[in-house]
């Protein structure tokens, strides 16, 4: 009931479009810093030790995930709690394409399509439930890919199981290990980047902003919100076949299909700025670096890490770089229309 | 007479960046009934809400038998005795009839209202007490949700259009309850859309027209012509 | 006979599964807020029963009181304090104030106790039972949590349907707005609500705590998840579907565990999935899609 409502439905509106424009100059200039960005990372092997690349690939699969998370809950209202059911489909669908003579690296990406035609059956059973309860629905369905998958001898059972065959020599494993990790993170973000920019950002944001209003204007809410699931699972188990070929295989089935891994997502994005592009890559470098710092400050950093996702929510709930834009108007990314020039509105 | 029961003074008020109602000054004294008339959107349910707390006014005072209770939310002027049925009747639908009476009366307001008292007077709500309120009918739920607020015993109470999408005869049935209600000494306010009806049950008449009043009269002194003028701004007319 | 006895064990095990699930029920209908938390709480009432055993030798039948009155506490603390400001933020802030507790809860138990078992034993009460026939054996200490929880929920029942106290907290969970109307304050509805929820899930937790032996810091993550299920299972907002939920999740993992030892989670697991594919409003509630 704003005034806003009343200038579009007032009769004069129609005749005269607004010029509506995205990003511009803000959009090309984001874009070619990223990819300054992405080259000057992919480059850093040639530069830097090993040292360094270990700890970035880390933080590049934190980034992918929290993207991944950030595209279900910030664009399509899904609350997941069971994003680790796809993390550790992808760890072990990468034994699996591995097994079959496909090498990790390119297997990866088999292995994101794999994982994304499991999650297309999977939405149809997670989509019966909404809100607080779709996030335990999603929880409950990770601990049932868990518990199967532990069912098979030849993944391990519960044990975990290493990868067969992986490049031997050191150096040239690890530099092609944070490559790999680069491109997953490069393509989740660009990927979320350019999805929302399509009709089905637009979809999606109204969507999240009001479901049933959504529907009635001809959205395809469930349409809309399963692509994002399935996309978001096929990100998931890249970062899953990431972690994997990073640690040479899985330690332990309940690890890498642990909850802690959907824990992280939803820290990171809350801390960054959730419904942004830009705001999982803030948080998960906020993590990133409280993890390289306090982490072996033991059990209380993780009780620090919950306070601080209440404390953010409640005070901060637009997170660090979703407050600065605010503030600003500034974007990297930027996803949201901007209205040059409006009809006047007769005064009332 | 003495200091009037409600006193409004320079109501700005809205829905963030939306202002509905511009400076309004309305006073109402004990045991009257006032009626609100005006187009949809003139700003009359706004005004009601304003005056049991539940929407707090962007500027202006709001006295309640002479006490300044701008500041204090819907949940203690009902308690002190503003009784609003809201708009779309808003009954607790999972709850039954005499359940959702019972819930008016968390009020704590002691006075002549009670169960006995509200299926006397309204014996088609007796007949429904065990039913769901999410199973009456729009009528039945009208009467209820008026038996609701006055459960809770309230000296002032604000119907917001009663009739609304009614059938006249249902409408009629309804205000036959007025008159048991006012020999109560409760003072009202009423939104109607009929003027026929407004003219039979008002003392005093308030036309609002886009968020101000343009005229307040005793219903004997007006026209329908007058009323009818001020409802679609046709005609300029001064408060007398 | 081995499946009868499965079955009735599955059942005593059920009683504990539905006190878990009242309370989370209760929440999400008055506030709307599903509580990730609300495994973490219970775990955390079984803590706090065995502190008082062990550390401050409260007698055991005591430590029930003790930690219902501790957790229910905190339920009014939380509320104040942190959920009533996230209500009136979004949807999400509430999941999310949630989501910390049950991040803060196990590590803070962690560091206060570390990973081991935290015992709470009954003594000679944890193993006596009824002999039934040949080879049908009812647990003295299995029955009394059923019995128990026949109680709370019948409790609750009366509470919610039979009190002034009780009609106006499910008019706040229909109307939040009206019911200020009729000088209800709906946060002190919100309050009163966490206690009672808080309370009966430090109930859950202890009896299952005894029931157990003892309890794990992390054990939260696994009963949040037997909560919802027997909420959905059961259907929302009806407390004798929570009771039958509460059954059918037992005697799914009691079963499951007949055929195979590593079973029982699953079959648990698949019978929800199960009932969320072919009747999702639950055996006894409305719809959760709606």
């Amino acid at each position: 009931m704003t005034a806003q409502t009343t200038a579009v439905v007032s009769p004069a509106a129609p005749s005269v479009l607004p010029a509506v424009r995205r990003g511009g100059l803000a959009a090309v200039l984001g874009l070619t810093g990223t990819l300054l960005v992405l080259l000057v990372m992919a480059s850093l092997p040639y530069v830097v030790d090993n040292g360094v690349t270990t700890q970035l690939v880390k933080l590049c699969y934190l980034i992918a995930l929290a993207s991944m998370w950030n595209l279900l809950a910030g664009y399509a209202g899904m609350v997941s709690m069971g994003q680790q059911a796809f993390i550790g489909l992808g760890a072990y669908t990468l034994f699996v394409v591995n097994d079959h003579g496909i090498n990790v690296y390119a297997g990866t990406l088999v292995v994101s399509a794999v994982v994304a035609l499991i999650a297309w059956p999977v939405s149809y059973i997670a989509f019966r439930l909404r809100g607080g309860y779709f996030a335990v629905g999603t929880w409950v369905i990770a601990e049932v890919v868990r518990l199967i998958v532990v069912r098979f001898d030849s993944l391990g059972a519960a044990s975990g199981r290493n990868i067969t065959t992986i490049t031997a020599e050191p150096v040239l494993r690890q530099a092609y290990t944070y490559w790999l990790a680069l491109a997953v993170m490069a393509a989740a973000l660009l990927g979320t980047y350019l999805a929302l920019r399509s009709r089905l950002g637009l979809d999606l944001q109204a969507i999240r902003d009001d479901e049933t209003a959504a529907g009635s204007l001809g959205v395809n809410v469930t349409r809309g919100k399963r692509i994002i699931y399935i996309a978001a699972a096929g990100g998931c188990a890249a970062a899953g076949a990431v972690i994997c070929v990073n640690s040479l295989g899985v330690a332990s089935p309940s690890q890498i299909f642990g909850v802690q891994y959907t824990a992280l997502m939803i820290f990171m994005v809350v801390i960054g700025g959730i419904g942004t592009v830009e705001g999982p890559v803030i948080g998960a470098l906020v993590y990133f670096l409280l993890d390289k710092y306090f982490a072996q400050s033991g059990v209380w950093y993780l009780v620090v890490i919950g306070a601080a996702a209440i404390a953010v929510s409640l005070y901060l709930p637009r997170g660090l770089w979703g407050t600065l834009a605010h503030r600003t108007g500034f974007a990297i990314f930027p996803v949201t229309h901007k209205v040059l020039q409006t009809t006047r509105r007769d005064e009332a | 007479m003495s200091s009037p029961l409600l006193h409004l003074d320079a109501i700005d008020a809205g829905y963030g960046d939306f202002q509905a109602l511009f400076g309004i000054s309305l006073d109402v004294a004990e045991g009257e009934l006032l009626a609100l008339v005006g187009a949809n959107g003139a700003g009359k349910s706004t005004l009601l809400r304003t005056v049991a707390g539940a929407l707090r006014p962007f500027s202006g005072t709001v006295r309640f038998d002479g006490e300044d209770v701008t500041a204090l939310p819907d949940i203690h002027r009902s308690r002190k005795g503003i009784g609003l049925v809201p708009e779309g009747r808003r009954l607790f639908p999972s709850l039954t009839v005499e359940e959702n009476l019972r819930v008016g009366a968390a009020t704590g307001r002691k006075g002549p209202w009670d169960l006995k008292k509200v299926y006397e007077m309204m014996p088609l709500v007796a007949d429904r007490r065990t039913r769901k309120a999410a199973r009456l009918s729009g009528g039945e739920q009208q009467a209820v949700a008026i038996g609701r607020a006055l459960m809770g015993n309230p000296r002032l109470l604000l119907l917001d259009e009663v009739s609304l999408g009614l059938a006249p005869l249902v409408v009629e049935q309804l205000y036959t309850a007025l008159p048991g209600i006012r020999a109560e000494g409760t003072t009202v306010v009423l939104v109607e859309q009929d003027l026929t009806r407004t003219f039979a049950v008002a003392d005093r008449i308030a036309c609002v027209l886009e968020g101000r009043v343009v005229l307040t009269a005793p219903a004997a002194d007006l026209t329908r012509e007058q009323v009818t003028a001020a409802y679609f701004g046709t005609l300029e007319v001064t408060s007398p | 006979m081995t499946w009868l006895n499965a079955i009735a064990q599955g059942m005593l095990l059920g009683g504990i599964f539905a006190m878990a699930a009242a309370g989370l029920s209760l929440v999400f209908g008055v506030m709307r807020v599903a509580n990730l938390a609300h495994g973490d709480l219970m775990i955390l009432g079984g803590y706090v029963a065995s502190v008082a055993a062990v550390s401050l030798h409260i007698p055991v039948a005591l430590t029930v009181l003790v930690s219902m009155a501790a957790v229910g506490g905190l339920g009014y603390l939380i509320q104040r304090t942190l959920l009533d400001r996230a209500m009136g933020l979004s949807e999400f802030a509430p999941l999310m104030v949630t989501f910390g507790i049950s991040v803060i809860i196990p590590n803070v138990l962690v560091q206060l106790f570390s990973n081991d078992t935290k015992p709470l034993g009954i003594g000679s009460l944890g193993t006596a039972s009824i002999r039934v026939g040949s080879d049908l054996a009812i647990g003295w200490f299995p029955l009394i949590t059923v019995v128990a929880a026949v109680a709370v929920l019948a409790g609750l029942h009366v509470f919610l349907y039979r009190t002034q106290s009780g009609r106006i907290v499910r008019a706040t969970a229909d109307d939040r707005a009206v019911v200020r109307l009729m000088g209800v304050d709906n946060r002190k509805v919100y309050a009163l609500t966490s206690v009672i929820a808080f309370a009966t899930v430090a109930l859950a937790g202890t009896l299952y705590t005894m029931r157990q032996g003892g309890v794990t810091p992390y054990e939260g993550q696994l009963t949040v998840l037997f909560a919802f299920e027997v909420v959905i299972i059961g259907g929302l907002g009806s407390l004798w579907g929570t009771l039958a939920g509460g059954m059918v999740l037992g005697i799914a993992q009691s079963v499951g565990a007949q055929i195979s030892p590593d079973l029982p989670l699953l079959a648990g697991h698949l019978v929800f999935l199960a009932i969320l594919v072919f009747r999702p409003q639950g055996l006894f509630g409305r719809s959760v899609l709606a």
